[in-house]
Formats: C-alpha cells, sequence, structure tokens
C-alpha cells in the first residue's frame, strides 16, 4: 500500500476518534442548557469534566496529521475557511474557558452566563465541523495554484447547512447517551426524557442529509455501485443508527452507546468511501485544481517518520486513554475538586 | 494595512498571549514534582497543602494554555498557508511528534491530578505528576526544535513541485539536532523554570507580609528561592552559549541585538542606550571589546555590523536592541532579587524586611517581560526572513485571504483573550487569596492513609 493512503487512514483514524470522543462533550454541552438546576449541570459537566480536555487533544492531532502529511490540503482549507474556522477557534476558546470558569464562583448569575457560553459554542463547534465536512463532500473554488477563490458565504450552501445541524444532532444524541450512562437517580431521569427526543431529531437530519446526498451529490455513491459490496457499510450504519432506540428502550445505556460510536465510525466512512482519493474537491476543473492525497503529499521520507511516529504513539495514547476512562469509570459524583 | 502586515501582527499577539502561560505550566509542573516528592518523603502535611494549592492553580494555566495554543495549530494554516506549503514536509513531523507525545502525556494526567487524589494511590498520583511535567517539557522540546529549524535550517533539500519549491526532510535527526536547536531549549526551558520560581515566590513573600498561612508559606519561600538561584545560574550559562551561537549563524540578527551599524574593532556592548535608526546611530553606554570577548573570547576582533549585510536583509535594529537589552537587564535584576532573598533568609530577616517582599511580590512579572522580549528579539532579529536564508516572511503569507478578514480575527482575538486574561487575573487572584486549604486532620486524608499503610517513601 502506499505510504500516503497509509497516512489518509491514520488521519481518517484520527477524525474518527476525534468525533467520537468529543462528539460526546460536545453533544453534553449542546444539551447543557435543558438542564435546569445548577446541581444537574454541574454532574453533566463533571461527566466529562476529567476527560474533555483529553478528547480535544485529538483535533490536534488530526490537524498535526493533515499538516505534516497533506500540507498542500493543510495550506489551502485553512486560508481557504479563514473566516468559518475563526468562528471554530472562537467556540473552541470560549468552550474551555467556560467550563474551567463556571463553577469558580457561587453567583448564579455568572453560572448562567458561562453555561449559556458552554452550550451556545459547543452547537457552534459542532456545526462548523459538519460545515467543513459538508464543503468537502459538496467541492469549492479552487484555482490553478490550488488557493480557494470563493468567498464566505460560499461556504454556507444548503447541502453543508444540512450537514452542519446533522452533526449537531448527532453529537446532541450521542451526549445524551453518555450522559445516561454516566449518571444515576434523578439525574439520569432528566437525560432519558431527552435522549427519544435526541434520537428522533437526529433521525430526521440523518434522512435528510441521506436523500440530498443521494440526489445532489451522485460522485458520493460512485464507488460503492462499481464495487457493490461496500453496500455494507451504509447497512451497518442503518443498523447500528436503528438500534440505537431500540438499545435505550431495554435499558442498555453501554451498547447504545457503543451503537451511536459505530454509527459515528460508519458514517465517516462513508465520507472517505465516497471522497477518497480527493482530499478537497474543486468545482473549477476538479481533474486539475483538486487537492488529492497524491499531490498534496509530503515526501515518502516524512510520511515514514510520520508513520513510525504513529506507530509508537497512538498505542501509548490509547493505553493511557483506555487507563484514564478506566479510572474515572462509574457514575459522577460531585466531589470536592469537581468543577 | 496589508495581509502581511496584519498577519505577522496577529501572529505576534497569538503567540505572545499564548506564551504567558506554558512558561508558568513548565515551571509550575517541575516545582508540583519537587513538592509533591517532598511530601511523599517527609509525610509532612504542609507540602500536601502547597501540593494541592498549585495543582490548582497548574490547572488553570494549563487550560487558558490549551486555549491559546489551540490557536497556534490553527494559524500557520490559515495565515500563512505558502509558508505551510513550504515547510510542511519539514516542520510537520515535529509537530506531529509534539501532538502524540506531549500534549496528550500533559492533557491525559492532568485529569488524575486534579480528579484523582481520592481514585488512585500516592505512588500513582506522583506518577501522573511527573508525567504531566514531562509532558509539559515535552510539548517546549518540539515547538522549539521546529522554531530552531527556522533560526538555523538543516537536514532538509528544496525539491520543486508543480506548486513551488518546498523544503524535503533529507535526515531527521539533522533537522532536530540543527545547530541551535538545544541551546535554544536550554534557554527557553530555563526561562521557564524562572517563571514557576518566581510565581511561588511572589506568592510566599504575599503570604508572609499579610502573616497568613506562615507554615506553608516559608518552605515555599525557600524551594522558589532555590529554585530560582539555580536557574538563573544556568541561565547565564545558556545565555552567553546562545548569543555566540547567533554571532556563528545569524550575524545580522547579532548586530541588530547590538546595534551595530559598524563593523569596528573592539565591539563594545551596550549595557542601555537606544537607536537613531534614522541617522543609524547607537547612543548607549558601552563597555569597549565586550562584545568581541563574548564572541571570539578576545578581545580586539572586530564583530561584523550591519554594514556587511545587504540592506534589504536587515532586521528592525530599535525592537530587536531594546526587547533583547530588557531580557538581558531583568535576568540582572532577578539576580540581586534571588540573591537579597538567600541572605535575609540566611540571616532568618527576610520576614521583617518588607520592602524586599514588596518587591518580590511584583517580581513575578519580571520572567514573563523577560520572555515577551527574548521571544520578540529572537523572531525580529530573524526578519526578513521567515526560514532564515532560505523564505522570506512576504513569501510564506496566504494569497486567500483579505485584510478585512484578518482585522475581523485580530478584533475577535483582542477581544477574547482581553476577556480571557482579566478572567485569568481574577481567579487567580482569588485563588491566592483564599489560599492553600488546611489539611487538619490526617484521618480524613486518604492519601496520607495510604502512605502509612504501606509504610513506605
Amino acid at each position: 500500500m502506499e505510504l500516503a493512503a497509509l497516512w489518509y487512514l491514520v488521519i481518517g483514524f484520527s477524525v474518527i476518534a476525534y468525533s467520537v470522543l468529543d462528539g460526546f462533550d460536545l453533544g453534553v454541552g449542546a444539551l447543557h442548557l435543558f438542564a435546569r438546576t445548577d446541581e444537574q449541570r454541574r454532574v453533566f459537566l463533571n461527566a466529562i469534566g476529567p476527560v474533555w480536555d483529553g478528547n480535544e487533544v485529538w483535533i490536534v492531532i488530526v490537524m498535526g496529521g493533515v499538516f505534516a502529511g497533506f500540507p498542500n490540503a493543510y495550506a489551502t482549507v485553512f486560508s481557504g475557511f479563514y473566516t468559518l474556522l475563526m468562528f471554530l477557534i472562537a467556540g473552541l476558546m470560549f468552550r474551555a474557558s467556560a467550563i474551567e470558569f463556571r463553577s469558580k464562583r457561587e453567583s448564579l448569575t455568572w453560572r448562567y452566563f458561562w453555561d449559556t457560553v458552554f452550550s451556545f459554542a459547543s452547537l457552534l463547534v459542532a456545526f462548523v465541523m459538519g460545515l467543513i465536512l459538508g464543503n468537502m463532500v459538496e467541492g469549492v473554488p479552487l484555482n490553478e495554484s490550488q488557493d480557494y477563490i470563493g468567498t464566505f458565504s460560499d461556504l454556507l450552501g444548503p447541502y453543508s447547512v444540512i450537514i452542519g445541524l446533522t452533526t449537531c444532532a448527532l453529537f446532541a444524541m450521542h451526549g445524551a447517551i453518555y450522559l445516561t450512562m454516566k449518571t444515576e437517580g434523578e439525574a439520569q431521569e432528566v437525560v432519558r426524557k431527552w435522549i427519544n427526543k435526541a434520537i428522533a431529531v437526529f433521525i430526521f437530519w440523518y434522512l435528510v442529509a441521506t436523500v440530498a446526498t443521494l440526489i445532489y451529490m451522485p460522485h458520493m455513491t460512485e464507488r460503492m455501485i462499481q464495487e457493490p459490496y461496500l453496500f455494507l457499510c451504509p447497512l451497518f450504519a442503518l443498523i447500528a443508527i436503528f438500534s440505537i432506540p431500540y438499545q435505550v428502550r431495554r435499558g442498555n445505556h453501554g451498547w447504545a452507546f457503543v451503537s451511536s460510536c459505530i454509527s459515528i465510525a460508519l458514517l465517516l466512512t462513508l465520507f472517505g468511501l465516497g471522497t477518497y482519493p480527493t482530499l478537497v474537491a474543486s468545482t473549477i476543473h476538479p481533474e486539475a485544481n483538486s487537492i488529492t492525497i497524491y499531490n498534496a503529499a509530503s515526501s515518502e521520507k516524512t510520511l515514514r517518520i510520520l508513520l513510525l511516529v504513529v506507530a509508537i504513539g497512538i498505542p501509548l495514547v490509547f493505553a493511557y486513554g483506555v487507563w484514564v476512562y478506566r479510572i474515572f469509570r462509574g457514575k459522577v459524583k460531585l466531589e470536592k475538586s469537581s468543577y | 494595512m496589508d495581509v502581511l502586515f496584519l498577519s505577522r501582527i496577529q501572529f505576534a499577539l497569538n503567540t505572545c498571549f499564548h506564551y504567558l502561560y506554558p512558561p508558568i505550566s513548565i515551571g509550575l509542573g517541575l516545582l508540583l514534582v519537587i513538592m509533591e516528592g517532598m511530601y511523599l518523603k517527609t509525610r509532612d502535611l504542609k507540602y500536601k497543602e502547597m501540593t494541592h494549592f498549585w495543582i490548582k492553580i497548574f490547572a488553570l494555566t494549563f487550560a487558558l494554555g490549551v486555549a491559546t495554543g489551540l490557536v497556534q495549530t490553527f494559524a500557520f494554516g490559515t495565515n500563512w498557508a505558502r509558508y505551510s506549503r513550504f515547510v510542511g514536509d519539514v516542520f510537520g513531523s515535529a509537530l506531529a511528534a509534539e501532538g502524540i507525545f506531549a500534549f496528550f502525556l500533559e492533557a491525559g494526567f492532568l485529569g488524575i491530578l486534579l480528579f484523582g487524589w481520592d481514585r488512585v494511590g500516592p505512588k500513582l498520583h506522583y506518577f501522573s505528576t511527573i508525567c504531566v511535567c514531562l509532558g509539559a517539557h515535552f510539548s517546549a522540546v518540539w515547538i522549539v526544535v521546529a522554531n530552531s529549524w527556522m533560526q538555523t535550517p538543516a537536514g532538509f533539500h528544496i525539491v520543486h513541485t508543480p506548486l513551488g519549491p518546498r523544503a524535503e526532510i533529507t535526515q531527521f535527526w539533522e533537522m532536530v539536532f540543527n545547530p541551535s536547536s538545544l541551546n535554544r531549549l536550554c534557554h527557553v526551558l530555563l526561562g521557564c523554570w524562572l517563571t514557576g520560581a518566581f510565581f511561588v515566590i511572589s506568592v510566599a513573600a504575599y503570604y508572609l507580609l499579610r502573616q497568613r498561612h506562615q507554615p506553608i508559606a516559608r518552605p515555599m519561600m525557600y524551594i522558589g528561592l532555590s529554585f530560582a538561584m539555580i536557574s538563573l545560574v544556568l541561565q547565564l550559562i545558556s545565555g552567553d552559549s546562545s548569543a555566540r551561537l547567533v554571532s556563528k549563524y545569524q550575524p545580522a540578527k547579532l548586530a541588530a541585538l547590538e546595534g551595530l551599524y559598524q563593523t569596528i574593532p573592539a565591539t563594545p556592548i551596550s549595557v542601555i542606550g537606544w537607536v537613531d535608526a534614522k541617522a543609524e546611530k547607537v547612543h548607549s553606554l558601552k563597555i569597549p571589546g565586550a562584545l568581541s570577548f563574548m564572541t571570539y573570547r578576545d578581545l580586539s576582533t572586530p564583530v561584523p555590523g550591519l554594514d556587511k549585510v545587504p540592506r534589504d536583509e536587515w532586521p528592525n535594529v530599535p525592537l530587536t536592541f531594546q526587547t533583547y537589552h530588557i531580557m538581558v537587564s531583568l535576568w540582572v535584576v532577578m539576580f540581586l532579587i534571588a540573591l537579597f532573598g538567600f541572605y535575609h533568609w540566611g540571616r532568618k530577616t527576610l520576614e521583617k524586611k518588607r520592602w524586599l517582599l514588596w518587591i518580590m511580590v511584583f517580581s513575578v512579572l519580571l520572567p514573563h517581560i523577560a520572555q515577551q522580549c527574548g521571544w520578540i528579539c529572537a523572531e525580529v532579529g530573524r526578519q526578513p526572513w521567515i526560514v532564515y536564508k532560505v523564505l522570506r516572511t512576504s513569501e510564506g503569507v496566504s494569497t486567500s485571504i483579505s485584510s478585512q478578514q484578518v482585522f475581523g480575527s485580530i478584533t475577535m482575538f483582542l477581544v477574547v483573550y482581553l476577556l480571557l486574561f482579566a478572567l485569568f487575573l481574577f481567579l487567580l487572584d482569588r485563588k491566592i487569596k483564599h489560599g492553600p486549604e488546611e489539611i487538619r486532620s490526617q484521618e480524613d486524608d486518604r492519601l496520607y492513609r495510604d502512605v502509612l499503610k504501606e509504610g513506605r517513601f
């Protein structure tokens, strides 16, 4: 296998890890304002308390990975999606500070202010991530030196907005399932009420996004039509998604969470199957101007070093990730050191 | 104003603001290892109270470091797309290593540091503290390697691609250990240690002045002073060898640091002064021959001045000169504070010298100012190059962004940063005023019980 393709897999894996992990804490953020009392909010916040910044590190890995392995793609996307990324940065920064600051004072006004910031910032981050993904499916105008020549509003096309909203709904559902798993008693009752609504909202947007993709983005299914066994991927995704409400009804919150993780992973795999080997499609002269893993890749030597770093690093990261999660397993209890 | 200028302003703003926090994390990280180690060794609860207290401050700082550091990973691509294309092959591997090894180590174990007191044993907790400290130090390693490569590029060759030339790695380790890496890394880390040390000194001095928490403040002061003194001495050695390195690899920068417009024998060092850039003259108090001595270890050999450098390769002389001199003078001030501190500590008169304690309270600012100045003179002194003698800064800026966009984002960053900084100071002030929490009874202290049970350490 070519090195560039291997690196694409590594980045794909990191994107999935990021979405699965930060997905639930963004989702918890999106749902935050639905919790009515300060204590519930603290319980929910502390459910992600020890892990959210570890989760967020995956996005740094993704960006570092793209920068190192596909510098052209990094340069084009980051300079081209400038304003969008500034919103993303603002969202991430406000979110981090809100988590850190909200419980530092007793004042309820202070706390409600940061709660609002936390919730909207989480939604903003999820939405912008979806927008970026949507634009990468749809393609953007690139010139012959692979620079973006569109405007900010070009990035807000209807298809991308649909994907953005679907991402928000997906993460909210994912977060709700995570919370039922991590809470008990009264707090769990509260989340249980949200969970079916969250699933319904997600399935609605999922169907809208699927129909829109089938109708307007025929290139996303080309590969599957050529190699029909790939249809197993959307099939499994469908099974995973529809097993979530089933597991929830049976009270198997752990399995529901697993299904939700698998759904996210498979949906992103579908994205990869549809776009590979293109990283950023160009709407102008797609053949020549699109950024692919071939014309964007670093030298073989660098890719080899990167793969070595990853081969040592990812198992380590995984091992201590699992360890941290094990230490903080079980239901959330508010302690003196809690947020 | 053009995109290039605004992008430089934005990058400087992001970096300067970001760099308020990592030095605290790195310095405090090591101090936490010392403090918790003292606790495990002596089983004296005051060290545990101390560790508790500083972990909270560490966490606050770390959160801000992450939030502002995240911006940096975007900044290369957003405003410096052509630079990213050019250096991605070289720069990327260092950055990826940072992301994987350093950041994870730090962020992953911080959770245990903060929330894990009652969930893991004391040994494991101490292990986590060490990991957090290592993670903080590693993160400095990779970013300084990347930056040093921009100062003294090595281990690469230029390859022409359809999208233009780019640098590709030929020797990974030559790139990592480029001529200035190790030296600059030491200089940076020592700066961070000084930041941690003076932070601890400042808080301890505040408590001694207010006559609160003295049983904790006294050992804190001693730890801070010792750590500061060691770092200061080492920094002197590191500073000297940094300067010699600059003279060898970046003569234009050295000339700008000392404001040498003309090459003259027995080149002097300016102690203090100002630069008249129009007249190309420096009015200053000079020590003749000192720069020659520092560079060549002899008093007469002339050090090349800016007249030996093509005019379009001159950095901004007044800015480089002043920031450099502020950095060096602040070392002297810090050294005097540490010296006086030790003198009065030894004579047990420190707590009566209120003037000295007051100076110590404000001394927390000194390492910060020195480091900001140090980075400014290192980066501005490299101009007009973004990668020294390889790529000009003007050739690195993005082409697909407009000055309005950059202006907008600068405004956004300014608002966010001011808000964050105000909150940081506010919360820090509260934490410090609140002070370390006393752990009165050893019975309700699980960590302590575990230590007793195990009977080790």
